[in-house]
Parts: structure tokens; C-alpha cells; sequence
């Protein structure tokens, strides 16, 4: 059956041929000349004070094709609207054309013929140089430039040198502050030495020893820009201790004490601040529900869910930015500040084209000496995919039923369990799988890939739980992260159930049979939070298995079937 | 709400893909109180006795971060006077083998009806406070607790 918005998929996609042809065999680079960095620059500025906001980077310094997810449901309030909508429903609420660079960027329908148009996105030398003709046309001293957090992981540097990297890389790019995540990933000894390290203030309000409640890190900094205050108060992940494991900082608490947040925001109104900023990784949905709980903040600058949106959304007087992942974007807020007010506001997501851009060549040489030493490990190629490989959606991504069918074969497993992650990049077909394309889809502190026995009762619960966390209405209660991907088993889900029962229908693929909820079975899975958790680095699972099939084509994933959207 | 399943301390258990001490966490069928038990032993006390909702401040997570060590505060609004003070509150909780949790007792000399500590949950479940007042009138308050096993926030 094709639905009418598959049909407007293919009108798109026939329009970017169209495009793609009509230009011959230059296509690709008179698609770049039509867009220049003055287009992605261009901006009326406004008021006394921008604001620049880069987050999630995941540690990476290259340019990257970073898919963008078909399938991101809202539940409760946030069913149907912004960042829940993809593809063609996103292009129509932002009246963006099919088969634009903006297309590209935005949306994941077309993503291969678009990505071979538009080429890739990112690179730090890139955001250096947009971040460095802002400043320079603004006047630096009008300038703020904030980092959500999920900086420090997410590639092999990142991950060999223990997050140094980034902390080199953001103090080059001149961060005023940051917030954080994954960052804590690396241990509470690693993160406060690098946090000493880092230039930009590591603002978390919500992080306290658990022993005496007291903060661990600053909660809040004030700056100067443009003759205004502007104070920023940090919120790291809330629920890091729970996502992420609990032993590598087990003298932290976080949670997201709402109360404290509004303590903060009075605080800095008394102190005179012209300007309060939530610097937030608490993920868009939350954020848009604490915009309406929490009085008196001007500007939240929006995290971990990865959303870009090429517009701001408004709750109340609060102004809400998603500034979109890896790099692919910088957002720019002008704000006109009078009598402790913002009067007014102009806003852009700039879309950090890599081939329109030319590169900062001083952050390109602190890229190559990061690189270096790790560049004939990186480089190495494993195998090619014939398939798109991406990670992102709320069910399924290609990249990770690649992860899933390396861990059925290599650990001869019959389900496998792979984390919905939502970092990592995408490989087009025809790409070369390198040991860096791996890496950026499993570089993390806790690596191993374990085999164990599960009860069919027990991987239900677990699918339960999972769902709790990503579609229970009210957004205090989501955890953030895509649903965990299964391989080896088919399921159907109700989004709109409540916990307990939404998933059924669970059916074992190789032999079509239900699972059986007494009975044990073999399941692989990695990221485990807990400690002690035995088996070999998940980037060898998938390695191996890349390495003894050389060419991977995935096909389309069909097991989960989805309901109550 | 939380399956068929038997109980067990979920946090500590299974992790999405977390599960290698599943097997062996899992207790062979421990039972668990439920809302009936938490005014049955409420009743043990007060007999049945009317109980008006407010006056306590029930602080807990929304969500746990570890179920083994949840934090929560209790703050009952009292001048604290001779005449008039908090006698106690008693904390339930309706999901965990035993419904009773603690009891604190205050006196005048206590001068606020505040306390704080940290206790082991099982699974998602309603905490309920009780206070008794000096004139012998009983405060109730509840809140969900959610305890969970995660979900990769990436």
C-alpha cells in the first residue's frame, strides 16, 4: 500500500534526481557552489548578545553523514509536534523543500541520493571557522558559546585518550561553559581532572555527593556580553546514574530537581542577572515541560534528545532551542535585552555543510596531531556495506542490526540486545566499514559483550521497562535513548499502553515460534551497567563479523511492529 | 503494573542489557505487600481512625536512581509547641515484602517535625506517610516511586 506520504517521499526523492541530473556530473559540486558559507552565515543581527550553542558533538572531529531518525514518536503533549515529526511532516511544519540541503540535513527519507549531493556534515574545523566569523562580526565580547554536553565520547581518540581530546579541542574553540553526560562515563576522578582542565565552566546544579547533599560542581556562572548579565545554570543528565553505570560514580547523585533549578533562576534575578539561560541536558520533552513549571528562564538551550530544529520552540516566555547532534550544527541566538528583559529574539540553526565550509586551519592541524597517532587503526578497512548504515529511530537502525547479527554469529547467541543509542554515524552504500566507522557506533567505557541465559518472562520485562522510558506521557518519567534493538526476536508494541502492556506478540524469527516465557535463552548483549561485566570489547564483536563477510547488506527490519502512534 | 513476575530488586537486577546477574538475583518467589497490607498495618495502629490528607511533605525521587538506597524526607507543618507538635510519622511502602519502613517520632524539644533517611525499595511502588498529631489527629500523604533498570539515555 503506499500512503500518501509515500508518495510525496518519492515525489521528493524524484526531485532531487531531478536536481542531481539536471546539474550532470558536476552535480555534486554546483550543489555546493549554490550554497556558500555567507548563505549559512547570513544573518540580520539583532539586540546586544548572541548566544552560540553546539551539543552532543560525540567527540567528532571529522566530517560525518549523521542520518537524522524517520521514526520519532511523541507521546502525551508532545504527539505530533516539534521535534516529533520526520521526513515530510517535519518539511511541511518548517515549510522546508524535498531535495534541499535543508532536506539533507533535517530529514532521513532520500538520505543517500541528498548525502551524495550535499556531502557530509561536521568537522570541528569547520564549527571553528562559523564560530570564528560569528565572533568576528558580532564583535567577540558580544558573544557567548555554550556546549550541551556529550562532548568528551563517542570516537576512538576520545575513548584512548580518556577524553582529552575534546577538552583540547572545546578549549581551542573557546567554550564559555558546558554541561555534561557521557562525559561522567569516564569516572568521577577523570571527569573533575578534566573539568579543571577544561576552560569552559562545568555547570551542573543537579550533581551532588550523596553523602552530604552538597554540590559537586559550580551550578551557575554569570558572563558578561554585550554590557548585559547573563547568567547559565547547568543541568547535566538527570538520570546519568540509571542510563549509565552507577559504579564509576558512585559518590554522585543527579536527579532533576526542579526546585533547585527555580532556586538558581531567583538567585541569579537577585544577583541582577539581565539574562537566565538553562544550559540543559535534560532532553527536549523534559525541557518543554520545565519551561512551564519553572519561572523565569529567558533561553533553554536543549540536549541528548538530538533534535534540530531550524526554529525555536516557545513555552510560555521561555525559549526552547535544539540544536541537533555530531557536530552537523551550531545554533545562533541574538537576543535584545531591555529592562532585565529579552525584548526580542532572532534565531538560526546554521548547517554546518563541511564542502561549503572552508576549514579553521589551525583547529585542522589540532584535529590531524589528535588523529595521528590513531590514524592507521582508523583507517583500516574492515569490510563495505551495501546497505545505508544509520543508528537512528525509535525501533530499528541498520547500523545497529549490523551490531546485533555480529553478536548472534560471534557469540553464537539467539537474541542479542543492543543499546538505542543515539549517537554514531551513517555510512552510505558502497562506503568502506573502517575500525573509525566502528568505533563511532561502539566507543564506550564499558564495552564488554556479554553472553548469558534469559527467560522469555525476563526479556519481556525488559522490553517493558525499556518502553517505560521512552513512551510513558509524562516526560519526567523518559529516560531518553531509542528503544533497545532486538536481535533474533520480532515483537509488537503499543506506544500508548501503559508499562506492563505494551509489548507482545514476542516470536523467536529463526523458528517463527512465541517465545516461551518459562524458557531460557542465549542472549549477547553489551553496554552493561554493571560492574564486572565480562566478555570481549564489542568493537572486536563487530569487527570480526565485518571482517569474515567483507560486504554486509542489511535488509529492511521488519520484526517490531508498532501501534498506538 | 510491574508484570507477572516474580519479585525482585529490579535496579539491581536487570539492566536492558544488563542482565548477567539476572538469574541468579532473582528471588524464588518472595511475596510483596500491596495497598491493602499498607492500611492493614495502619489500622494495627489507629483502628480505623479518619485521616486527612496534607500538612506532611513527602520528599522522594520521582525516580530512583538505585532502589537499595532511595532518599526521602519527611516535613510535617507544626508550631511544635507544647500544646501542639507532631507525635510521629510512619512511613509504608505498598511493593516491598514488609509494608512497614520506619516510624519517626518527634517531641516539642524536637523543634521541627523533619527528618531524612534512606531506604531500600523493591520495585515501583507508593510510599505513604502517616503523621499522629498531640491531639491525637492523623495527616496522610502518598507518592509513586518509580524504580527502574534503566534504558540507555545515549
Amino acid at each position: 500500500m503506499i500512503s500518501r506520504r509515500h508518495f510525496l517521499h518519492a515525489t521528493a526523492a524524484a526531485h532531487a534526481l531531478a536536481v542531481a541530473s539536471g546539474l550532470g556530473p558536476l552535480g555534486r559540486a554546483a550543489a555546493q557552489q549554490r550554497l556558500s558559507e555567507q548563505d549559512i552565515l547570513r544573518f540580520e543581527p539583532l539586540g546586544q548578545v548572541t548566544i552560540l550553542h553546539v551539543t552532543d558533538i560525540h567527540a567528532q572531529l571529522v566530517p560525518l553523514y549523521f542520518r537524522e531518525p524517520s521514526i520519532n514518536l511523541g507521546v502525551g503533549p508532545a504527539k505530533g509536534k516539534p521535534p516529533h515529526l520526520t521526513d515530510q511532516a517535519f518539511r511541511d511544519f518548517f515549510k522546508i523543500a524535498g531535495g534541499t540541503a535543508e532536506a539533507h540535513a533535517l530529514t532521513a527519507d532520500d538520505f543517500t541520493a541528498l548525502a551524495r549531493n550535499y556531502g557530509r556534515m561536521g568537522g570541528m574545523d569547520r564549527v571553528s571557522r562559523l564560530i570564528a566569523a560569528v565572533r568576528a562580526e558580532r564583535g567577540a565580547d558580544k558573544v557567548l558559546l555554550l556546549d550541551g554536553g556529550d562532548t568528551w565520547q563517542g570516537s576512538w581518540t576520545a575513548l584512548q585518550t580518556r577524553g582529552d581530546d575534546m577538552v583540547q579541542v572545546m578549549n581551542a574553540l573557546g567554550v564559555d561553559a558546558m554541561t555534561s553526560h557521557w562525559e561522567f562515563t569516564y569516572g568521577e576522578d577523570r571527569v573533575k581532572e578534566l573539568a579543571e582542565k577544561s576552560k569552559a565552566a562545568f555547570l551542573a546544579q543537579n550533581v551532588r555527593d550523596n553523602e552530604w547533599q552538597e554540590a559537586v560542581f559550580e551550578p551557575r556562572k554569570t558572563f558578561e556580553k554585550g554590557g548585559a548579565k547573563i547568567a547559565v545554570i547547568g543541568q547535566a543528565f538527570p538520570r546519568t546514574a540509571i542510563a549509565n553505570p552507577r559504579w564509576m560514580i558512585p559518590k554522585w547523585e543527579f536527579g532533576l530537581r526542579e526546585e533547585d533549578i527555580q532556586k538558581q533562576v531567583d538567585e541569579a534575578r537577585a544577583e541582577g542577572a539581565d539574562v537566565v539561560i538553562l544550559l540543559s541536558h535534560n532532553g527536549f520533552d523534559v525541557d518543554a515541560k520545565l519551561a512551564t513549571r519553572v519561572n523565569g528562564i529567558d533561553v533553554i538551550l536543549t540536549a541528548h534528545t538530538h533534535d534540530a530544529l531550524p526554529g525555536v520552540v516557545t513555552a510560555g516566555k521561555t525559549i526552547l532551542v535544539a540544536s541537533g547532534s555530531h557536530g552537523k550544527f551550531v545554533s545562533r541566538l541574538d537576543l535584545d535585552i531591555r529592562d532585565k528583559k529579552v525584548a526580542g529574539y532572532r534565531y538560526k540553526l546554521l548547517p554546518v555543510f563541511s564542502d561549503a565550509i572552508t576549514p579553521d586551519p589551525s583547529m585542522a592541524g589540532l584535529i590531524d596531531t589528535i588523529r595521528k597517532p590513531f590514524a592507521a587503526e582508523l583507517a583500516q578497512e574492515i569490510g563495505r556495506t551495501e546497505s545505508l548504515l544509520f543508528r537512528r529511530g525509535n525501533f530499528n537502525g541498520t547500523f545497529d542490526d549490523l551490531i546485533a547479527q555480529a553478536m548472534l554469529a560471534e557469540r553464537d547467541a539467539e537474541i542479542a540486545l543492543t543499546p538505542g543509542f543515539r549517537w554514531g554515524g551513517t555510512l552510505l552504500p558502497g562506503d568502506p566499514i573502517t575500525f573509525d566507522a566502528i568505533a563511532n557506533a561502539t566507543a564506550i567505557t564499558y564495552p564488554a559483550c556479554y553472553r548469558m541465559e534469559m527467560t522469555g518472562a525476563q526479556l519481556k520485562d525488559v522490553l517493558e521497562d525499556v518502553a517505560d522510558n521512552i513512551f510513558h506521557p509524562d516526560p519526567y518519567f523518559q529516560g531518553g535513548g531509542d528503544m533497545v534493538r532486538v536481535g533474533g526476536v520480532g515483537y509488537a508494541i503499543d506506544v500508548s499502553a501503559p508499562m506492563g502492556r505494551r509489548i507482545s506478540d514476542l516470536t523467536l524469527l529463526k523458528t517463527g515460534r512465541p517465545l516461551e516465557a518459562s524458557r531460557a535463552y542465549t542472549v549477547a548483549g553489551w553496554a552493561s551497567v554493571n560492574q564486572g561485566t565480562q566478555g570481549p570489547p564489542i568493537w572486536d564483536v563487530v569487527k570480526a563479523h565485518v571482517a569474515r563477510h567483507k560486504t554486509i547488506r542489511i535488509e529492511p527490519n521488519a520484526a517490531v511492529k508498532v501501534t498506538g502512534a | 503494573m510491574a508484570g507477572p513476575v516474580v519479585y525482585r530488586t529490579r535496579r539491581n537486577v536487570l539492566h536492558m542489557a544488563a542482565l548477567a546477574a539476572a538469574a541468579s538475583v532473582i528471588a524464588p518467589s518472595l511475596s510483596k505487600a500491596d495497598s491493602k497490607a499498607v492500611e492493614a498495618e495502619i489500622k494495627k495502629l489507629y483502628d480505623g481512625k479518619a485521616m486527612a490528607e496534607g500538612r506532611i511533605k513527602l520528599d522522594v525521587p520521582q525516580i530512583a536512581e538505585n532502589g537499595l538506597v532511595v532518599p526521602i524526607t519527611v516535613d510535617v507543618e507544626s508550631p511544635m509547641t507544647e500544646q501542639n507538635f507532631v507525635k510521629a510519622v510512619h512511613v509504608y511502602a505498598d511493593g516491598n515484602p514488609l509494608p512497614g519502613v520506619l516510624t519517626f517520632r518527634f517531641s516539642p524539644l524536637s523543634g521541627r517535625a523533619s527528618a531524612s533517611t534512606r531506604m531500600r525499595l523493591a520495585q515501583t511502588q507508593n510510599i505513604v506517610a502517616v503523621a499522629e498529631m498531640s491531639d491525637g489527629s492523623l495527616f496522610t500523604t502518598k507518592a509513586e516511586v518509580k524504580v527502574t533498570i534503566g534504558g540507555c539515555g545515549g
